[in-house]
C-alpha cells in the first residue's frame, strides 16, 4: 500500500539540485542582475529577450497583475521610493501589492531562504505555469514562516516566478502591521469565498489546512500531521475543479521548536497558543531568531480534481476521503525527505 | 414600451436630486414626482414637487393621486448632522422606510420599488471575506448606526415583497459615494488637511463615483430584470496610504485605542461628521463584488476607485475644509457643477 502511494522523485539527482546559475545581465542601475538564470539560458526571465516577449500577451489575458515585468525588475532605491510616493503601483482587489512584494518583501526573505535555512526545493516544475491550482502544505514552527518560504520558492525558482496567494486565519488581519503586511503580500482570508474568487482569477492558492493545530503543536509531535481542518480545501478544489499540489516542508519544525505552550498567557492575550521555545521568551527579542535548520520543500505530483461529478463537493464522505489521501501523501513525502536530510542542521 | 411614472423620495438630498436631473428630459418618463421636506435647490424641469414627510400617512394619498408606478427611495441618510442628530437620522431612515412601504402596499399601481441601501449592511471587519458578494450574510449583531439602519430598512423592503409579490423589488447597496460635489463623511475625512489613520492598519477602500451612482439608479429604473439585491461600487480598490499620497496629504497614524477619541474630537470641532460606527471602515476597509450588477443591470462604472479619488481631488483642489456642513454651500456647488456639465453637453451637441 505504502509503495503504491509513493510519488516519483524529482528527475534531477538530489545532489545537483542546487541554485541555478545567476543571470549574466546588468540591471538598469548598473549592478549585476541577481535573479537566477532560466534553464537553458544565461539570462533570467526579466533579461531573456525571448521570454520577455512571450510573457506579456499571456498575462494581459488573465486578470492577475502578479507578474508584470515592471513589478519585478529590480529597481534602485531612488526609483522605488519615487514610484511609491507618486502612487505609481497597482494593487488587486484583495490588496496584493506586487510592486512592494517583489521589490521589498521577497528580497528581505532571500537571505533567510538562501543562506540561513539553505532551502532545497524539489519538484518545482510540478507547479503549473499558468492557471489555477491549490498548494496544500504541512504547517509547523510556531509562526507561519513556512508559508513565506514556500511563497519565496515559487516566486523565484519557478520558471514563471508565480505569486502564491496564501489564505490565512482571520486572526492575522486583526493584528496591526502583521495584517496590513499580509494583505500586501497577497494573503487573503481563509474563507471559501476568498479561495473560490482567487482560483476563479487563475491564481495559485496556498492553504495550510492544519491551521493553528499545525503551527501550535509541541516538539514531540514534530512532522506528525494534525487533522486536516474540516476538509474545506477539498471542497474548494472540487468546486473550482483545480488540481491539488501537495507540498511537504521539512525544517520549519526545528526553526522554532515549541517545547511548551503557555496556555494561560495565550488566554490573556487572546492568542490560540503561546509558544515557549528554548530561547523564547527566555532571551527576549533575541529568542525570536530561528534556529538555522536545513530545509527541504518538495512539491508533489498534482492530484486532478476535475474527474469527479459536478456536485462532488457536497459528498461529505468523498471530501473526507480525499482529505485523508492528500494528508497521507504529504506525510509520506515528509518521511522521505526527513530520511534524506543528513541531520537537523545539514 | 410604456412610459413610466416615477416618484423619488429624498429629492432634495444629493443622490435624489441628481437622479431627478437625470430623468428630467428623459423620453421614457411620463411623469416625475419628487418628495422631500425641503424644496430642491435647483429647479427640475417638469417635476412635480410635493413637500411631505415620508413618515406622514399623507404619503399614501400622494402615491394614489400621482398614479406613479415606480418608487425610488433614496431617502436613507448616512450623515447624522445634516438631518439633525442620530436619533432623527434613525427616525428618517428606518421609520421613514417603514411608513413609505406601508403606503406603497396600498397603492395598486406600484409595480417597482427601488431602494438605495448601502454596503454598510455588511458591517466592517477583518473577519469577513475580502470581497463581499450580495448573498454574504452580514453579522447583524455587530451592526450599529448607519449599517443597522440600512439592514432594518432592507428588512422592511423584504417584508413588503412578501405582501406584494407582484412588485419588482430592487435594493442597491452603494459603496462610499465620492465625487466632485457630493458631501459625505468620507469626503470630509479625505478633505482634512492631514489624514488621521490607525497605526499599523492600511484599509482597502472602494469608492463609487457620484455619476456612476446616478447611472446605477437610472439603470435600475430602466431595466426589466432588476429585481434583487445589487452591490454598486467602482472597480478596483485603493489603499488609504496610497489615497493619502495621491491627495498629497500626510497621514497621521494614531494608536487604535485613541482613534475613537480622535474621531469624537474631530466631530465636536465640526470638522468631520464621522459617526463613530463608521470608524471601522478606515481601520479595516470594505470591498464588495459588483459582478451581479454588471451582468444583470448592465452596470459599468466609468470611474475606478482611483479615478474617483483623482476626480474628487481635481475638483476640490485648494478648497478649504468647510467649517460646518451648511446646506446652502453644497447646494450652490452642486448647482454650479451641474450648470457646467449642461453647458459642456450642449457644446458637444
Amino acid at each position: 500500500m505504502a509503495d503504491a502511494e509513493i510519488i516519483r522523485l524529482d528527475a534531477r539527482p538530489i545532489g545537483s539540485a542546487r541554485r541555478r546559475p545567476r543571470c549574466r545581465a546588468t540591471t538598469s542601475t548598473g549592478r549585476p542582475c541577481r535573479n537566477s538564470a532560466l534553464p537553458g539560458s544565461e539570462y533570467c526571465r526579466v533579461h531573456d529577450s525571448q521570454t520577455a516577449k512571450l510573457r506579456h500577451p499571456a498575462h494581459d489575458a488573465d486578470r492577475s497583475v502578479q507578474t508584470s515585468a515592471s513589478a519585478d525588475a529590480p529597481e534602485g532605491l531612488e526609483t522605488f521610493v519615487r514610484r511609491r510616493l507618486r502612487g505609481d503601483y497597482e494593487v488587486d482587489d484583495f490588496g496584493y501589492d506586487p510592486h512592494l512584494a517583489r521589490q521589498v518583501l521577497l528580497p528581505l526573505a532571500r537571505p533567510l531562504y538562501e543562506n540561513y535555512f539553505r532551502v532545497k526545493t524539489l519538484g518545482i516544475d510540478r507547479v503549473p505555469s499558468v492557471g489555477p491550482a491549490l498548494l496544500v502544505g504541512n504547517h509547523s514552527g510556531s509562526i507561519a514562516i513556512d508559508a513565506v518560504m514556500v511563497s519565496y520558492a515559487v516566486a523565484t525558482e519557478h520558471p514563471q516566478q508565480r505569486a502564491v496567494r496564501n489564505v490565512a486565519a482571520d486572526l492575522v488581519f486583526t493584528l496591526p502591521f502583521v495584517g496590513a503586511l499580509a494583505r500586501k503580500m497577497g494573503t487573503a482570508v481563509a474563507a471559501e469565498e476568498d479561495a473560490d474568487e482567487l482560483l476563479k482569477r487563475g491564481e495559485l492558492v496556498g492553504v495550510y489546512p492544519e491551521g493553528y493545530k499545525g503551527v501550535g503543536k509541541g516538539w514531540r509531535e514534530r512532522y506528525k500531521l494534525q487533522r486536516f481542518g474540516r476538509g474545506g480545501f477539498i471542497e474548494t478544489a472540487l468546486r473550482s475543479r483545480v488540481p491539488i499540489i501537495p507540498v511537504a516542508i521539512v525544517g520549519a519544525e526545528e526553526a522554532y521548536p515549541m517545547i511548551a505552550d503557555a496556555k494561560f498567557l495565550a488566554r490573556a492575550i487572546g492568542a490560540p497558543y503561546f509558544p515557549i521555545t528554548p530561547t523564547f521568551p527566555l532571551l527576549g527579542p533575541l529568542g525570536l531568531i530561528p534556529f538555522p535548520s536545513k530545509w527541504i520543500i518538495e512539491f508533489g505530483e498534482p492530484v486532478p480534481m476535475d474527474d469527479y461529478p459536478e456536485d462532488a463537493a457536497d459528498d461529505a464522505m468523498l471530501v473526507f476521503d480525499l482529505a485523508d489521501r492528500i494528508r497521507d501523501t504529504i506525510q509520506q513525502m515528509l518521511y522521505r525527505n526527513l530520511a534524506r536530510r543528513r541531520g537537523v542542521f545539514f | 414600451m410604456q412610459k413610466k411614472r416615477v416618484l423619488i423620495t429624498g429629492v432634495s438630498t444629493f443622490l435624489g436630486l441628481r437622479l431627478a436631473k437625470r430623468l428630467e428630459n428623459d423620453d421614457s418618463i411620463d411623469h416625475l414626482v419628487g418628495v422631500d421636506l425641503h424644496e430642491p435647490p435647483i429647479p427640475v424641469d417638469g417635476m412635480e414637487f410635493v413637500r411631505v414627510d415620508i413618515r406622514n400617512p399623507l404619503i399614501a394619498r400622494v402615491l394614489e393621486a400621482t398614479k406613479v408606478d415606480t418608487l425610488v427611495h433614496t431617502n436613507i441618510s448616512s450623515t447624522p448632522r445634516r438631518v439633525g442628530g442620530r436619533s432623527q437620522m434613525k427616525e428618517n431612515n428606518v421609520i421613514g422606510t417603514m411608513q413609505l412601504l406601508a403606503a406603497a402596499q396600498r397603492a395598486e399601481r406600484i409595480a417597482k420599488v427601488i431602494t438605495k441601501s448601502s454596503t454598510a449592511v455588511y458591517g466592517y471587519g477583518p473577519r469577513e471575506p475580502s470581497i463581499l458578494a450580495e448573498d454574504h450574510a452580514a453579522r447583524q449583531v455587530d451592526l450599529t448606526g448607519y449599517g443597522k439602519d440600512c439592514a432594518e430598512a432592507e428588512q422592511y423592503v423584504r417584508d413588503f415583497g412578501r405582501r406584494r409579490p407582484d412588485v419588482d423589488l430592487t435594493i442597491l447597496r452603494t459603496q462610499n459615494v465620492v465625487g466632485p460635489t457630493v458631501r459625505t463623511s468620507i469626503t470630509q475625512y479625505l478633505s482634512l488637511p492631514v489624514i488621521p489613520s490607525a497605526l499599523g492598519f492600511d484599509p482597502r477602500l472602494q469608492f463609487l463615483h457620484e455619476e456612476d451612482a446616478v447611472d446605477a439608479l437610472y439603470q435600475a429604473i430602466a431595466s426589466d430584470d432588476a429585481s434583487g439585491i445589487f452591490n454598486i461600487a467602482a472597480d478596483g480598490i485603493i489603499y488609504l496610504s496610497k489615497a493619502a499620497r495621491l491627495l498629497g496629504k500626510v497621514q497621521i497614524p494614531i494608536l487604535l485605542p485613541a482613534a475613537q477619541a480622535t474621531a469624537t474630537l474631530l466631530r465636536s470641532l465640526g470638522r468631520v461628521d464621522f459617526p463613530t460606527d463608521q470608524l471601522n471602515l478606515i481601520v479595516y476597509g470594505r470591498v464588495v463584488s459588483t459582478d451581479r450588477a454588471k451582468q444583470r443591470l448592465g452596470f459599468s462604472p466609468r470611474f475606478s476607485s482611483e479615478d474617483t479619488l483623482l476626480d474628487f481631488k481635481e475638483h476640490r483642489e485648494g478648497e478649504p475644509v468647510p467649517p460646518s456642513i451648511d446646506r446652502p454651500a453644497w447646494e450652490r456647488e452642486l448647482f454650479e457643477y451641474l450648470r457646467g456639465r449642461q453647458a459642456a453637453e450642449k457644446e458637444k451637441v
